[in-house]
């Protein structure tokens, strides 16, 4: 990052947020970059940027879309790259009609189920292509109704002179050439004249000799079109040939540590480990069919049948052999979806029994804090591992509706159990960050009394729950009984070790330790718990614990920790030198071709078959990395290009469109379809959604709402808000409205304000600020309020929850919640208490006309 | 407060907070300028009349300061945070600290007063209780000015700025209170109340002097005695029961013992509240950020 | 030592009285890459055992710690402002992390009548609270308003810059868990010299308004042990423009007392003499 010269951080507080990793844009800047930030507030990391881009929150698809309108209409693209590494060349199918043709919606849109058919978005002449890792497990999941089926062998049609009006270019010219300056003022409230300097400072710093950098966070993906938000950095990036080289990428910041290590090693419900598809139960039957549904005709994917029989070889052990489809059985299908808000929704309509909640308090942390306790409330048990007793181990007697009259104690059947975690200075293991780096630690301490460590708790728990089936015949049992679970302990606790649990991860064969995922086998010869993280103990050696300082390496430093995969530390570098294997520049080279070894070279580990050569191309019948050329460095997509058009891998359009949030003040300027048609709403008694612009009762709530951080806590509040040393920096729930909001609400700095949505009323403290600005939007002006969500009823600074306000409504791709734009009210003073604060929120429930059962 | 900006007025401040720390002493600290300028005014005037050989008034005031002198201590130890380490004082000599200073002035002069007039009252040791109250009557005057010093010798502009004053001012009032301590224990008829009448007189017309020219001198440092705050209270009561005071003591007082008695206890409540008064005047100095940039802002303007 | 001979920055340790050749030891604070984070305040609680301040919400900005004081020996300053500029006016927000100045000619160390602020032999003024007795003259005594007696205590207490981490070659915890390299700590010529660097390349780099504060030996505290960059006038910061060591003075004043108490002896002496006839 700080080889960038120009970063846009955009949907992230990254100075306050990841205060440690900002030190690279600081770097950067340092260096001589521009850094902007676009953001709805002035935060603390507008103040070290050098531009500052006042935006309405959920409008940012229309700023992103008009930057690729900029970048098209006037020829700013990377054209070389453009044309020999993206789809744009690539033919679509006569049948797709863009959001242009149908006001709003692409083709493929059924209105009742409200879900797209994604076959006419295919490329011309082919059945559905395979999308990269992270987009196959929305395409297996049968509650979205598609399982995803590759095309045989074959290569689709292209236009390299990029003039077909079906190629792939001149779609993207079409579907964005209204996206013009004007037109985001019109939705953005950004002036024009600094619309065009962001846009100009990306086209500027990038090219042959530049590169420009994203950085996102949450502010992007808690949206109902979230992901959509993200393709839209992504289609600038490469049309400005800014992916796979230094300087350059799309960083997503993740919201705490190892939130990456989560995905990759799932607690997701639909993957598994190194992003494998979940069999769907009504899915393949076999191992083999498994492979012929989701093996990849070309790239790295295409070793799907190694990197799955290596899984369950880790699991299963001896236990799986060739003769049983190595325990393909055992795997557990997937039924439905069971994302985090639907099982809150089954929970609280008595379909889910029991729940664990670990490292989270979502009566804080998730949307629509009431919904989570009617949840929470509706189960037979309830287990809750945290440092401390926070909110969702305490709902049963503390909590706003107990306090309403809404709930009581005696009501509640829930058991609920707290078990005492130990702290990460107290256990041994690994992060993942964002940059997929896995870094070791060290205990540094005993935990204290009862507390242990996770590992410690899953590790004992399947012991005993395999000691007490161990006299079963039944079948079910089975997959339990067969676990390898032979991890040696240690210590007067019996602490499992973590390294052993790491060696198994990384995987071994005949040889001891694999080197890494190319050595994984499909015949059973090797194990590998998850194929990403193959070679993390190479050697025998823990390599995420390697600590040499960055002084004695080189300025990749390789040596620092160990990085998924293969320990490259940056994905598709290929794109890091021209086609024939030459740096782009000698400024910005990174990884390139040398014909005296014969082999890729450079800074870094190539993200390429090793010895393939620049003018390699596939023979007939080639499979996997050797069915792309020699010139495609994505070799994760089966066409080998980086997608401005996705025909696959995304259930809410092959292109980002511009939608308002659900909850919007106004209407949407570019289409009559108002918000994301496929979006997930689920409306009932105590998730009702304000109305949406334009409609009755829209202007009960004429604000927009946004939730953040602050450096100061952290998350929910469970690790911060215990702590002296932390409460009194931030000791108090706050909103932040500009002058001109206080002025027209009566609100008087350090006083309090009482916050309404269609869920609850919050009061907080009001912090008056300029850096609050008050934005023109559609011909009117618009005032945005801010919101930490720190906080909870419990800890040294107790304060109402941010996310009390949010409603569940999500993105139909990854099922996460619109928490950074929505409508509110604000009034001055305290929120009313008891059976009061309902009667509020009813009244403007009628107030707003919303009495129905729709969305 | 606006919480946007930082321009109040000329004077640009961070919201207002004081850049000083306020002055953490305590109502003893105040006392003790008052107990311990009376002791040091009241040594030196016993010195004084013993060696003119006016004996009567040698004996009171070497009274006064004995018993001023010995409630001084206390006081001093009292306000410490840490009182049982105050013998920590007597670790080092600094004259930079003029704290330190007083403290071995303090520690000579204390039992100087109050042995010497130990010895007179009992009448043992003659010689030496001579020799001590010698001694005390030379310290007395560092003893009533002093304390200018230590409170000048901070960044409290109230303070700090008047530092050519403080110590006039702290001098007057001293000699004022022992002139009348002096008048208020002595027969009206008595041929030495006259020096104590003296003395009360020269002592208000120099503390009242010293105040005017330290206020106008200052007007900016000096702001809180003017005003409604409580150092300017402090400053109206005791002028007027010094002016009071001195009036009774030099008029009805000269005829009628009752009267002379009130006036120089009224002079005395007024020399506290003085004291009293100097202190407030100095927190609430400190607690103005205005008063500590304003003028070193100027300062940098002048010379560019 | 001849005057020539002391470095610009002054040597305050030698002049103490210590027998050493080591370097004077400080803090730059470069206020231009400060992000506010806090971290500084957190670290320096948590390896000092410096007790909360309070949790009062000030309404100040991000600023609910207020000012230095007895418990709060990093503070960062957030102030809000708007600038003018042919487009309209922009927001700023100015980050700054204080703390006590370890000056050269420090009012503290001169008042204390117990030693217990002493001069260390890296050139900082250190509490020893083991000495100090609560007498509570340095409070007032200092120009920044840095230190200060903590309730319950009685004690004075600020800053050590780390006396026991830099006297075994550890990094002050400020400066350690600093994200942006905002507080650096080294020798103060080498910290000088780079400040003076980054103020130029600042200045011709578009913050025209950049300079240092307390870099100057001939300041009223014959410069700082800890020195700053700042992108406005120190007022902005709740920095005194220009602060005075009260001791400068020190001589002066005990003339005036002097005279003072020559003047008690003339007026005593006048009143027992004017009578006598």
């Amino acid at each position: 990052m700080q080889n960038a010269d120009c970063i846009l951080i955009q949907g992230s507080n990254m100075a306050e947020c990841h205060p440690v990793g900002f030190q690279w844009v600081m770097e950067a800047k340092a260096r001589g970059a521009t850094v902007i930030h676009v953001d709805p507030r002035f935060t603390r990391t507008s103040a070290l940027a050098d531009v500052h881009v006042p935006i309405r929150a959920g409008s940012d698809i229309a700023f992103l879309g008009g930057i690729v309108n900029h970048i098209l209409a006037n020829g700013r693209e990377f054209r070389e790259y453009v044309a020999a590494y993206t789809n744009a060349s690539t033919l679509v199918g006569d049948d797709f009609a863009d959001t242009e043709d149908l006001d709003g919606v692409f083709s493929g849109f059924d209105p009742d189920t409200r879900t797209y058919d994604p076959a006419t978005w295919q490329y011309a002449g082919m059945a559905a292509a395979t999308a990269a890792a992270g987009h196959r497990e929305q395409a297996m999941g049968e509650a979205h109704g598609h399982g995803s089926k590759h095309q045989g062998a074959g290569r689709p049609d292209t236009d390299p002179s990029l003039q077909d009006p079906r190629c792939v270019f001149q779609i993207l010219k079409r579907h964005f050439s209204r996206y013009t300056p004007e037109m985001v003022e019109e939705i953005c409230g950004v002036p024009p004249e600094l619309f065009t300097r962001v846009a100009e400072a990306l086209c500027a710093n990038s090219g042959r000799e530049r590169t420009s950098a994203f950085v996102y966070s949450v502010g992007w993906t808690q949206h109902t079109v979230g992901v959509q938000y993200i393709r839209t950095a992504s289609i600038i990036q490469l049309l400005l040939g800014n992916i796979g080289r230094p300087g350059g990428g799309i960083l997503a910041l993740r919201g705490h540590a190892s939130i990456q290590g989560s995905t990759d090693i799932p607690t997701l419900f639909n993957i598994l480990p190194g992003y494998l598809p979940m069999v769907p139960a009504r899915g393949p039957t076999d191992l083999a069919g498994y492979i012929d549904a989701y093996n990849a005709p070309a790239g790295f994917w295409g070793h799907m049948d190694s990197y799955l029989v290596s899984m369950l070889k880790a699991w299963w052990g001896d236990a799986a052999t060739a003769d049983n489809d190595y325990c393909f059985d055992y795997l557990p299908r997937i039924d439905a979806d069971h994302s985090h808000y639907r099982s809150t929704l089954d929970m609280a309509d008595g379909n889910v029994k029991g729940f664990f909640v670990v490292g989270e308090n979502p009566v804080v942390g998730s949307a629509n804090g009431r919904l989570q306790c009617q949840a929470l409330a509706n189960l037979d048990w309830l287990v809750v591992r945290d440092l401390v007793e926070i909110e969702t181990a305490a709902f049963w007697y503390d909590s706003p509706e107990i306090d309403s009259g809404e709930a009581r104690t005696a009501d509640i059947g829930t058991e609920v159990f707290f078990l005492p975690a130990a702290a990460h200075t107290e256990k041994d293991g690994s992060f993942t960050n964002t940059q997929r780096l896995l870094q070791w630690h060290h205990a540094a301490v005993e935990p204290p009394d009862d507390c242990r460590s996770d590992l410690w708790f899953y590790f004992h728990l399947g012991r005993i729950i395999k000691d007490k089936l161990a006299a079963s015949t039944e079948a079910r049992d089975r997959p339990v009984l067969d676990l390898t679970w032979d991890y040696p302990t240690h210590g007067p606790l019996a602490e499992p070790d973590a390294e052993a649990v790491l060696r198994e991860i990384s995987g071994w064969g005949p040889d001891g330790a694999v080197d890494g995922y190319t050595d994984l086998r499909a015949d059973g010869s090797t194990a590998c718990g998850c194929w990403i993280y193959s070679g993390s103990y190479a050697g025998e050696t823990n390599q995420a614990a390697r600590r040499r300082p960055g002084s004695e390496q080189s300025w990749v430093a390789p040596e620092w920790g160990w990085a998924w995969p293969a320990n490259r530390r940056m994905l598709y570098n290929r794109a890091s030198a021209d086609p024939e294997g030459r740096p782009w520049s000698t400024r910005k080279a990174y990884v390139w071709w040398d014909e005296d070894s014969g082999r890729w070279s450079g800074e870094d580990v190539a993200d390429f078959a090793a010895t393939m050569r620049p003018d390699y191309r596939p023979p007939e019948g080639a499979s996997a990395e050797d069915a792309l050329r020699g010139d495609e460095p994505f070799v994760m997509q089966t066409d080998g290009r980086g997608w401005l058009f996705a025909p696959t891998g995304l259930v809410d359009g092959p292109l980002p469109a511009h939608y308002e949030p659900h909850e919007s003040p106004f209407t949407n300027s570019l289409y009559g379809q108002e918000s994301n048609p496929a979006r997930l709403v689920y409306s009932r008694r105590g998730n009702r959604s304000n109305p949406g612009g334009g409609r009755p009762g829209a202007d009960a709530f004429p604000y927009v709402i946004s939730t953040y951080r602050l450096t100061e806590h952290h998350t929910a509040g469970g690790m911060s808000r215990f702590l002296a040393y932390l409460c009194e920096l931030q000791p108090a729930m706050f909103c932040e409205v500009s002058p001109e909001l206080a002025a027209e609400r009566g609100l008087v700095n350090g006083g309090w304000a009482t916050v309404v949505t269609a869920r609850s009323a919050i009061e907080a403290r009001v912090l008056v600020t300029r850096r609050m600005p008050a934005l023109r939007v559609q011909g009117r002006i618009v005032h945005q309020v801010g919101l930490p969500y720190h906080w909870g009823r419990r800890g040294l600074s107790p304060g109402d929850s941010a996310n009390d306000l949010a409603g569940v409504v999500l993105d139909p791709n990854v099922h996460i919640q619109e928490s950074k734009a929505a409508s509110c009210d604000i009034r001055p003073g305290r929120r009313p208490q008891g059976p009061d604060l309902t009667r509020l929120v009813d009244e403007y429930l009628g107030r707003a006309g919303i009495t129905g059962e729709g969305p | 407060m606006t919480p946007t900006g930082t321009d109040d007025g000329a004077v640009r401040t961070y919201y207002g907070r004081p850049v000083l720390k306020a002055p953490v002493w305590k109502w003893p600290i105040p006392v003790y300028f008052f107990t311990g300028g009376l002791a040091g005014a009241s040594a030196s005037l016993a010195l004084a009349a013993r060696l003119n050989g006016d004996e009567a008034l040698a004996r009171r005031a070497l009274g006064v300061a004995a018993l001023a002198a010995a409630a001084s201590p206390p006081l001093l130890i009292a306000d410490l945070g840490r009182p049982e380490r105050f013998l920590n004082m007597l670790r080092v000599a600094k004259p930079t600290s003029p704290m330190s200073v007083g403290t071995w002035v303090v520690s000579a002069f204390v039992p100087t007063a109050v042995g010497a007039a130990a010895c007179e009252r009992t009448g043992r040791l003659h010689r030496v209780g001579r020799v001590l109250g010698a001694v005390a009557g030379a310290l007395g005057p560092v003893m009533c000015t002093y304390t200018g010093v230590l409170l000048a010798d901070t960044a409290v502009p109230a303070w700090h700025e008047a530092h050519r004053e403080l110590p006039f001012v702290f001098a007057g009032s001293a000699m004022a209170s022992a002139g009348a301590a002096a008048v208020a224990l002595s027969p009206v008829d008595g041929a030495d109340v006259a020096i104590a009448r003296r003395l009360l007189a020269a002592g208000v017309v120099v503390e009242g002097t010293a105040s005017q020219v330290m206020e106008r001198a200052h007007p900016d440092a000096c702001a809180p005695y003017r005003g409604t705050g409580r150092a300017a209270v402090l400053a109206r009561t005791a002028r007027a029961l010094t002016v009071t005071g001195t009036a009774v003591a030099l008029t009805v007082g000269r005829r009628r013992r009752p009267a002379a008695a009130a006036g120089g206890a009224l002079v005395l409540v007024g020399a506290l509240c003085d004291r009293l008064c100097v202190s407030a005047a100095g927190v609430e100095s400190a607690r103005d950020p205005r008063a500590t940039i304003g003028p070193q802002r100027r300062r940098l303007t002048r010379t560019g | 030592m001849i005057a020539g001979d002391r470095p610009p920055q002054g040597d305050p340790a030698t002049d103490a009285g210590w027998a050493t050749d080591q370097p004077r030891l400080g803090f730059f604070t470069d206020t231009s890459l400060c992000i506010g984070c806090k971290a500084c305040e957190v670290a320096c609680k948590e390896w000092n055992g410096v007790p909360d301040d309070g949790f009062d919400f000030s309404g100040t900005s991000y600023d609910n710690t207020g000012a230095l004081g007895a418990d709060t020996w990093r503070h960062v300053t957030f102030t809000e402002k708007l600038v003018p500029t042919p487009a309209g006016d922009e927001v700023r927000w100015l980050m700054s992390s204080d703390v006590c100045k370890h000056c050269t000619d420090a009012a503290c160390l001169d008042v204390c009548p117990t030693g217990a602020l002493f001069r260390t032999e890296h050139g900082t003024v250190v509490v020893q609270d083991d000495v100090c007795n609560g007498c509570g003259y340095c409070v007032p005594a200092c120009p920044f308003g840095v230190i200060d007696q903590r309730r319950g205590d009685g004690r004075v207490w600020k800053c050590t810059l780390c006396y026991d981490r830099i006297g075994v070659g550890m990094t002050p915890a400020c400066a350690q868990a600093c994200p942006t390299e905002s507080i650096q700590f080294g020798r103060l010529d080498h910290l000088r010299a780079a400040a003076d660097g980054r103020a130029t390349a600042l200045r011709a780099g578009g913050a025209p308004d950049a300079r240092l504060y307390g870099a100057d030996a001939t300041d009223g505290v014959g410069g700082m042990g800890a020195f700053f960059l700042l992108l406005d006038d120190p007022e902005t910061y709740g920095l005194p423009p220009d602060p005075v060591v009260t001791t400068r003075d020190l001589a002066s004043m005990w003339r005036t007392a002097g005279a003072a108490a020559v003047a008690v002896v003339a007026t005593v002496a006048g009143a027992v003499l004017t009578g006598r006839r």
